[in-house]
Parts: C-alpha cells; sequence; structure tokens
C-alpha cells in the first residue's frame, strides 16, 4: 500500500481534472503542493507536533475523492443540528454539499459554496482579495488543503449588514466508504461593521474512519463581530486536524470557542493575527474527553499593533486514559504597546492513567504591555465534594456539578442560548447525569 | 435517635476517637465542649461521613440504622446535616442552585417529585428572611469571597431548607459578630422541636447562652470524659479545662 503522502500527491494530477485550471487559483494550489511534497506531515521530532502524532492516520488507506452525496433524511441526521432555533445551513456529506439539507441565501448576505465562489465571476474579487490570504504558505497541512481546495462554507458579508439568523456548517460522513478523508476549506468575511454567528461542526455516523483536514480562513473587517463556535462530539474513529486563521482590523470582534468532547484524535491550529488598533480577540475551550481521546490545542495571537486585547481560557477535564495538550503562544510586537493579553488554561485530572501538557509561549517585544497567563493542573478537590455529598447530592451528580462549575466561564459567554442549551445537554450525557444544573 | 456506641476511629493510622459513646435523643439538644485536637470535628465528620476517617471500633447509628456502610449523600438523605466550621468555596454555583440541586437530590431519594418552583422560591425567600440574608447573596457563587460570619450564615440558611432531623454545627460560632450570632442562634432555635435534635460543637460557652442546650458533654483525647447539665459549661468557662484534664488523670 501507497503511505498516505504519496497517495495524496498522485491523486493532486486526477484532481486537477476536476477544477478550473485558468484559474487564477490553480497557481495557489500547485504553489501549496509543492510545499506539501516538500514537507510532508508532521512528525513528532517538530516542537509543535511533540505531543500529537499523525503516523497511525498515515497508516490508513483513506480514499481521497468522496463519491456522489448520499440519501440522508433530515430526521436521521438532525439532533446534530441545532434545531430548535432558524439557521442557515450548510451541509456537506461525505465532502460533496447536500441542497437537500442546506439553507443557502443571497438576501444581502452571501451564505452559499466555496465550489460556486471558485467558479462565478461573481465571486471573483472577494476570491481574488481574500482566499489564501492569512492561511499558511508553509505550515505542511494547511498548504495539503489548500492544494486539494474546492469545496466547503463561503460566507460574505458585506458592509454594515448582518444574516437574519445564524449560520450552521455541517459535515457529516456517512460510512460509504471505508475509510475518507476529507478536506473543507472555508472562507469567512465580515466587511465593515458587519456581524456573523457561526456554528461548525464535524460528524462522523458510522464507525469507518474519517480523517479531516479543514482550514478556514476569517476575515474581520473595521468594526466587525464574528461569533464561531466549533462543536467537537465526534465518533471514536473519527479525526480532525483544524486550521483556523483570523485577521483582524481596527475595533473588531472575534470570539472563537470550542467545544472538545469526542473524536479518536483532534488539533486545533487556532492563529489569531491582529492587523489593526483596539482589537479584541477571544479564544475559550472547553475540553472533556474519556477513553483514549486525545485533543490537541494549539492557539497564536500575534498582537502587532498598538492598544488590542487578546483573552484565553481553556478548561480541560481528562478522564480515562483520555491526552490533552494546550499551546498558547502570544507575540507582542515591538510596536504593539498596551497590548493587553490574558491566558488562563486550567485542568483537572480525573485519573491517574489521563495527561495534560501545557504550555504558555510568550514573546513580547513590546515594553508597555500587560500579559498574563496561568495554567493548573489538579484533582476534584475532596473537601469540596463531600461538602456537596453532605447536603444530599449524590457523588456522581456532585462530580459534574463541580465540572460545571469548572467549566462555566467558559459556556457563560456563549450568545447563542439554544446552543449552551445543547452544550449542557453534551456535557450532562458525557458525565452520565440528568440534565437540570443551571449555574 | 442517634446512639454511638464505644467509637474508635483513625484518619492515616492516626487515631483520635478513642471510645465514644453518646446518646441523643429527639427534641434534645447537646452540646460538646473540648479543648483544640480533642476530636470535636471528627466526631462531626465522622458522623456525617467523610471517607478520611476509618471506624476501627463500634457503631453510629440513626433511628436503630447502622450508618457505617451509608455514604455521605444517604445520610443526608436520611436527615443528618452538618454545619462545617470550614465552608467550602465552590465558584461558579450559585447559592440558589445549590440549595435547589440538594434539595430536588434528597427528594428524588426519598421518591419525591422536585419541588415546585413557586413553592421553593417562597421556601427561599422566607428562610433567607429568617437569617436576615440579603437576596442579592442568593445569587453568588457558592461560599466564595463569603465574610467568616456570611459563611456561617450560609450554613444555618441551608440547615433551614433542609429542615433536618439531626444537625451537628461545628464551631458555628467562630467568626461570627454578637448581632450574627444573635441572628444564627434564633434561626438554629426555630428548628428545636420533638422530633429532631442538634448537636452543638463549641469552644465557648458564648454560642450556649443563646442555644441552651440539655446536656453538656467534655471530649478529651478521644473520649467523653464528663457529661453534665448546661450548668457543666458555665464551670468550663470559669476553670478552663485544665481542671477536667486533672480531674481526669485522677
Amino acid at each position: 500500500m501507497m503511505d498516505l503522502k504519496d497517495k495524496l500527491l498522485s491523486s493532486f494530477l486526477a484532481f486537477e481534472n476536476t477544477v478550473d485550471l485558468d484559474h487564477p487559483v490553480h497557481e495557489v494550489r500547485s504553489e501549496a503542493i509543492k510545499n506539501f511534497e516538500i514537507k510532508g506531515f508532521p512528525s513528532k521530532k517538530e516542537e509543535a507536533w511533540k505531543y500529537t502524532s499523525l503516523n497511525n492516520l498515515q497508516k490508513v488507506d483513506f480514499s481521497i475523492f468522496p463519491k456522489r452525496e448520499s440519501a440522508l433524511e433530515y430526521k436521521d441526521v438532525k439532533k446534530y443540528f441545532i434545531h430548535d432555533i432558524d439557521t442557515y445551513k450548510i451541509v456537506f456529506v461525505d465532502g460533496v454539499y447536500s441542497s437537500y439539507l442546506s439553507e443557502t441565501t443571497h438576501d444581502g448576505v452571501d451564505v452559499c459554496l466555496m465550489s460556486s465562489a471558485f467558479s462565478k465571476p461573481m465571486f471573483r474579487q472577494v476570491i481574488d482579495v481574500y482566499f489564501n490570504k492569512v492561511a499558511s504558505k508553509d505550515e505542511s497541512l494547511t498548504t495539503l488543503n489548500t492544494a486539494f481546495s474546492k469545496e466547503g462554507a463561503y460566507i460574505y458579508i458585506p458592509k454594515n449588514k448582518m444574516p437574519k439568523k445564524p449560520i450552521q456548517i455541517l459535515h457529516l460522513a456517512t460510512g460509504n466508504e471505508a475509510a475518507l478523508m476529507l478536506q473543507p476549506r472555508n472562507l469567512i468575511v465580515a466587511e465593515e461593521n458587519a456581524e456573523v454567528q457561526i456554528i461548525e461542526r464535524h460528524q462522523s455516523l458510522t464507525e469507518n474512519e474519517v480523517f479531516t483536514n479543514s482550514v478556514t480562513e476569517i476575515f474581520a473587517a473595521k468594526d466587525a463581530h464574528v461569533d464561531y463556535y466549533k462543536v467537537q462530539n465526534d465518533a471514536d474513529t473519527a479525526s480532525l486536524v483544524d486550521n483556523t486563521y483570523i485577521s483582524q482590523k481596527n475595533n473588531s470582534v472575534v470570539k472563537v470557542h470550542t467545544f472538545s468532547f469526542g473524536g479518536k484524535l483532534t488539533r486545533n491550529n487556532l492563529n489569531f493575527y491582529q492587523n489593526g488598533e483596539r482589537i479584541d480577540s477571544t479564544l475559550k475551550g472547553v475540553t472533556i474527553l474519556g477513553e483514549k481521546q486525545h485533543v490537541d490545542h494549539h492557539t497564536l495571537v500575534h498582537h502587532a499593533q498598538p492598544n488590542c486585547e487578546s483573552h484565553q481560557d481553556y478548561k480541560g477535564i481528562f478522564g480515562e486514559k483520555s491526552t490533552g495538550v494546550f499551546n498558547g503562544k502570544i507575540i507582542v510586537d515591538k510596536i504593539a504597546q498596551k497590548t493587553n493579553a490574558f491566558q488562563q488554561n486550567n485542568n483537572i485530572l480525573l485519573s491517574d492513567k489521563a495527561s495534560i501538557n501545557t504550555k504558555p509561549q510568550l514573546e513580547i517585544f513590546a515594553d508597555d504591555v500587560k500579559c498574563s497567563h496561568g495554567c493548573t493542573i489538579g484533582q476534584l478537590d475532596d473537601d469540596a465534594l463531600f461538602y456537596l455529598r453532605s447536603r444530599g447530592i449524590p457523588k456522581k451528580e456532585a462530580t459534574a456539578l463541580m465540572m460545571y462549575a469548572f467549566a462555566n466561564n467558559v459556556l457563560e459567554s456563549v450568545r447563542i442560548p439554544e446552543l449552551k442549551a445543547r452544550i449542557n445537554k453534551i456535557i450532562a450525557n458525557k458525565l452520565g447525569v440528568r440534565v437540570g444544573f443551571e449555574l | 435517635m442517634l446512639e454511638i456506641k464505644d467509637l474508635h476511629a483513625s484518619v492515616e493510622d492516626k487515631k483520635i476517637l478513642n471510645g465514644i459513646n453518646l446518646q441523643v435523643n429527639p427534641g434534645e439538644v447537646h452540646a460538646i465542649m473540648g479543648p483544640n485536637g480533642s476530636g470535636k470535628s471528627t466526631l462531626a465528620s465522622v458522623i456525617a461521613g467523610k471517607e478520611d476517617f476509618e471506624i476501627k471500633k463500634g457503631n453510629i447509628s440513626l433511628d436503630g440504622e447502622d450508618l457505617e456502610e451509608l455514604s455521605p449523600e444517604e445520610r443526608a438523605h436520611k436527615g443528618i446535616f452538618l454545619s462545617f466550621q470550614y465552608p467550602v468555596e465552590i465558584p461558579g454555583v450559585s447559592v440558589t442552585n445549590f440549595i435547589k440541586t440538594a434539595i430536588n437530590e434528597s427528594r428524588k431519594a426519598r421518591g419525591l417529585e422536585d419541588m415546585p418552583a413557586n413553592q421553593m422560591l417562597k421556601l427561599i425567600r422566607e428562610k433567607s428572611e429568617l437569617l436576615e440574608i440579603d437576596r442579592k447573596f442568593l445569587s453568588r457563587s457558592l461560599n466564595e469571597g463569603f465574610s467568616g460570619g456570611e459563611k456561617k450564615r450560609n450554613e444555618i440558611f441551608q440547615m433551614a431548607m433542609m429542615e433536618p432531623k439531626l444537625a451537628i454545627l461545628d464551631e458555628t460560632d467562630s467568626g461570627l459578630d454578637i448581632d450574627a450570632l444573635r441572628i444564627v442562634a434564633n434561626g438554629v432555635n426555630k428548628l428545636r422541636g420533638k422530633d429532631n435534635a442538634i448537636i452543638v460543637i463549641t469552644h465557648y460557652q458564648r454560642l450556649l447562652e443563646y442555644i441552651v442546650p440539655d446536656f453538656v458533654h467534655v471530649l478529651h483525647e478521644g473520649k467523653i470524659v464528663k457529661s453534665g447539665p448546661k450548668e457543666l459549661a458555665l464551670k468550663l468557662e470559669e476553670k478552663g479545662y485544665d481542671w477536667i484534664k486533672q480531674e481526669t488523670v485522677v
């Protein structure tokens, strides 16, 4: 069997038959595949991948090209949507757009597909200005995605606009293939004073292996507000590398919440680039793992201009043999005076066999800044547990209550109540308790 | 109601209780006094079911049922309540939601439905007024940033909400000024009735002026060395614990 890198490289030729080779984007793809050919998959020898190995994934015989859309009924996948509120939906089944399950719009805003944006002249200018402009041009998995970029969500919110409702991006894998590799590519642009809320989820519906290498670029112009929620609660045969790149201009506010409760291996590379003043960037996460699950959060906030803020708060709870990584890098350039950068990473280990590696990485070149960071690793406080139990709250519920409380300051900043309720329900299911804790 | 027979308990092989005998009947208030390190708080924790302590010998029973095998929550469901000497701070859980969860879990254990929200609200209002607790206080995180007095008042508020059969007050008077002491004692006295009992653990006689006990026991080196009527507390206040220790030695 060919290894995955060789298979991808040889598949690129076949891929080229399916796209417009005269489009300027194709030059970008060709450059990207060259980079991937040189670099290959990251190995554990690289500092950034010390605790997360992709070796096993490279041994799987993944199908690179998804087959045609499979027939899925809405009722069968309803539970993976936030269905109790009205939303726009961009749904992919085995990597192929499902018009049947989706609800897109061009009413004042564009909520549609990358394949349309690549092929239709009306989107050409936006693609020219934004596509692959913030995504890394040398990180190997990002360039791999760029090389195969063809489909994904395209969201464009013009100046002063706001979509009527939140947008959900859902990637479903049916298991039609024994093993499937997916490479969605999303582009989100919020122009001046625009606002948008997005919920993204990857979900495998069977026990067949899935490997998703996703890239999302987000541009927030002056005064724009972007709320992005990632719900990661996938099957235990699904692995995800999520590469998200965010570029912000003056006074913009971008918040990314990452909820990681499932999947076999999840790597989140979340990168914020502040290219303006008075910018606010928020990165929050709750990770609750069990079994042999693995989640690796690598964050980067690059403060390149004065008077900006960043707020990071990641909470992790690790049970059984699960493993976690948090690596939070903050760069403050010399001219970025009056930066306020905060970083917190708190972890609870529930078992002797669970582990977390946490590392703050601060590179500060300005002298008038406030930067704070703190990481903790602990166990559930026995005295607190006894206190709750002595009031009649059973051990399981008392433990769950303490975990909710631990994660609460991340949950309380979720601005879509129905999403917050759903996250609470997933946590309750995960902990095996009845829902009903409103903290 | 509560019967303790020849109770020996240890923590990490260190013997702390050395043969306690105590009988508490419905309607009674017992005070347990004694110098620091005599085992008062250990006794309270052992009754409430703290797992750090190991019962080496003897037994504790409530209404004839042996408690040793019961978890702390099961003991709470049977009506045991411990007011903590050092209530634990739990950030992120509000006082109101904590007490709601506690009451409904106890109801569930007794096969009852959740208490209707309006009834719960009424009860919370009534009991918080009894203890002169500000409404704003109830939405704060449990014990987080509370003063010593606020923590103790919050303990007695919880006790008033849960209406236990047997309440154990562990050093509830410490950290209270005289006004707070009066309010707390008033709250405790409201609970006194012919069907329930209270054990007051204290270092000083002061609290016993407000919560008047039927019996006073002196604990020394993990044993009750003297028991008597309420006047015993006054004598201890006047003479200190030394005369008891000497008497014990003699």
